[in-house]
């Protein structure tokens, strides 16, 4: 639906572009960290393309992606095997991986822009700048999976309360995880003056 | 009412002292439908800045939906808008379909067409009523509610619950449109119609409700696009974005129907443009009805769909596909996938990923109401207080799915 799209990026930004592909019609692009404010700004600018309206952003958690041992399986019960807890072990390149989609209002086409950042480094230039409407999605990034936008003007958790400890759609984060309970806010400052007496 | 320029404070130029007062708006107060927090900063009845805090119904959708097989998932969507579920299990079985690269039999897609039409009215019953209900028009909410009753009851006939629906599966249908259900549509239909006259004739010429709706809450068609608003509110603003046109799903683009669009982009446009969409969906029911062909619903794999009982009793292949298809749920070959429909309140997509296994590896919903919500703050600073209740009510932000 929109190759034209990958590759005039492609061609203008030929450093940036790690790698493309279009799986079931949908035209992705793998982009460089340093890419992805300049490709976001190109494909709202240019008026071939024109997506200039922000759809979606989110994360993906790639350590689970690799082949899972054989050891993990229940040889009493093979069948169960698939409904075990995630396997934790390497992946194939950075763990962290950031997918912001665009829509072209003037031809319905969809893009994605991905970008992928290691855990020990998890920060991605936000996407702010160039489409105001990316702010809660980005939030929302950073409370789910950590993952921090340099240049966000108001990076605070979006759906979990600040005290929440942990980043819950990460694949380490157990299923049944509790919260340590809080202690109640001080409500002094909220007192009615002169009611004290 | 009805004022947006920021006034001077009451008194500022009578050396008063005045000051800034922070409340929070909800999140349990009887305006804030589905638990969500403002907080508003005010100069006297003036706002001054608004915060919106939302999660107070967040339940992990997106982690429980990496718990199980993608089957699984399908019950979950049902609590996503839970005014118009029957979209979201459309939209999120197309994202798995997708994934799969499968092609759904024709009745199949008519019927997707039909019910997501149906929940589409619904959704837009509900948002219509609640506007009314907001400034003190009590008679149109509960004519509203009770033409969306008789949707319900439809939805009851088909699904067996009137809200938690769970009525797709991948690859086709929980099972085909009972008999006697197209006929009592039809019955249902000349109803609703009657209703949505009376509404009209009581709201839409209405002194009172032009006054509290319209230029209110306005949001201008390049600053609703920055935000990523989509469906009736991006609309209202002039916008002619509807995924059902841009990116045609199942047999929409065998469909004649019309995208209404606004031009302020106030409360009454939105409210003019979901009263004319309750009209489209009946228009493209009405050529679901005509065009629906006979034949199944569901794919002819026992990879994907449940085969028939008899089948699972009698022989082992039917056997051992039920088995398999239970355990080990349906495998998804590797691969992502963005699917979007038009839900209630615009583009509802649904992003998955999968390992290649029988288990979700990750699924994300986009919801519109998140978009929406994030632009509530430039709607509603500089006017009054009393305008935040329609302002709010009028984007219809659903609970359940802005907090997933």
């Amino acid at each position: 639906m929109s190759e034209w799209a990958s590759d005039s990026v492609k061609k203008q930004f030929p450093d940036f572009v790690l790698e493309t592909h279009r799986q079931h019609g949908d035209d992705t692009l793998l982009v460089s960290r340093e890419g992805l404010v300049p490709i976001l700004e190109f494909l709202r600018d240019d008026p071939a393309l024109d997506f200039c309206m922000p759809l979606d952003v989110t994360c993906v958690d790639r350590i689970g992606l690799s082949e899972p041992p054989e050891s993990e399986t229940d040889p009493m019960n093979p069948m169960l095997a698939t409904h075990t807890t995630p396997n934790l072990g390497e992946c194939d390149g950075p763990r962290f991986e950031v997918v912001y989609h665009l829509r072209s209002l003037s031809r319905g086409a969809m893009i994605r822009v991905k970008v992928r950042v290691e855990e020990d480094d998890a920060v991605v230039p936000s996407g702010t700048a160039v489409l105001k409407g990316f702010n809660w999605f980005e939030r929302e990034v950073y409370d789910m999976f950590g993952v921090r936008f340099s240049g966000h003007p108001d990076l605070r958790r979006m759906l979990l309360y600040p005290e929440f400890e942990g980043h819950p759609l990460r694949k380490d984060y157990p299923r049944k995880g509790y919260q340590p309970l809080m202690d109640m806010p001080n409500l002094d400052g909220d007192r009615v003056p002169g009611l004290e007496e | 009412m009805g004022s947006k320029a920021p006034q001077k404070a009451p008194g500022a130029d009578k050396d008063l002292k005045t000051e800034y007062l922070t409340i929070n708006m909800g999140p349990s107060h009887p305006a804030m439908h589905g638990t969500v927090k403002i907080i508003l900063t005010l100069d006297g009845e003036t706002v001054v800045d608004a915060d919106p805090d939302i999660g107070y119904l967040h339940r992990g959708f997106e982690k429980m939906a990496e718990a199980g097989t993608w089957t699984k998932v399908i019950p979950y969507t049902d609590r996503l808008n839970y005014v118009s579920p029957l979209i979201n299990n459309v939209g999120y079985c197309g994202a798995v379909e997708k994934l799969l690269d499968l092609e759904i039999t024709e009745r199949c897609k008519y019927v997707r067409v039909f019910i997501s039409e149906i929940s589409r009215i619904c959704d837009h019953l509900t948002a219509v009523a609640a506007s009314a209900l907001e400034v003190g028009a009590f008679t149109p909410f509960l004519w509203a509610v009770q033409a969306r009753e008789e949707l319900y009851f439809l939805i009851e006939m088909i699904a067996g619950a009137r809200v938690t629906t769970s009525y797709t599966r991948i690859g086709g249908l929980r099972w085909d449109l009972p008999d006697g259900w197209v006929e009592r549509y039809e019955a249902c239909e000349e109803r609703l119609f009657r209703m949505l006259d009376d509404v009209e004739t009581l709201l839409t010429r209405n002194r009172i409700f032009i006054d509290r709706n319209a230029d209110v809450g306005v949001m201008k068609a390049d600053d609703a696009i920055g935000w990523g608003y989509t469906g009736p509110c991006l609309r209202a603003a002039g916008v002619d974005y509807d995924v059902r046109k841009a990116v045609p799903y199942l047999v929409y683009d065998r469909m004649e129907f019309d995208v209404p669009v606004g031009h302020k982009g106030d409360n009454f446009d939105r409210y003019l443009i979901r009263l004319e969409e309750i009209r489209q969906s009946v228009r493209i029911i009405r050529q679901v009805i005509r065009d629906i062909p006979d034949g199944p619903v569901n794919v002819d794999d026992w990879r994907i769909v449940l085969p028939p009982k008899d089948a699972v009793y009698n022989t082992i292949e039917g056997m051992i596909a039920h088995f398999e298809n239970i355990m080990k749920g349906v495998q998804v070959p590797a691969g992502e996938a963005y699917y979007s429909v038009e839900g209630g309140n615009g583009e509802l997509g649904f992003y998955v990923v999968s390992d290649g296994s029988g288990q979700p590896y990750r699924v994300h919903v986009r919801a519109p109401c998140f978009a929406l919500m994030q632009g509530l703050r430039d709607m509603i600073i500089g006017g009054l207080i009393a305008d935040i209740i329609p302002t709010f009510d009028s984007i219809n932000m659903i609970g359940g799915e802005i907090d997933r």
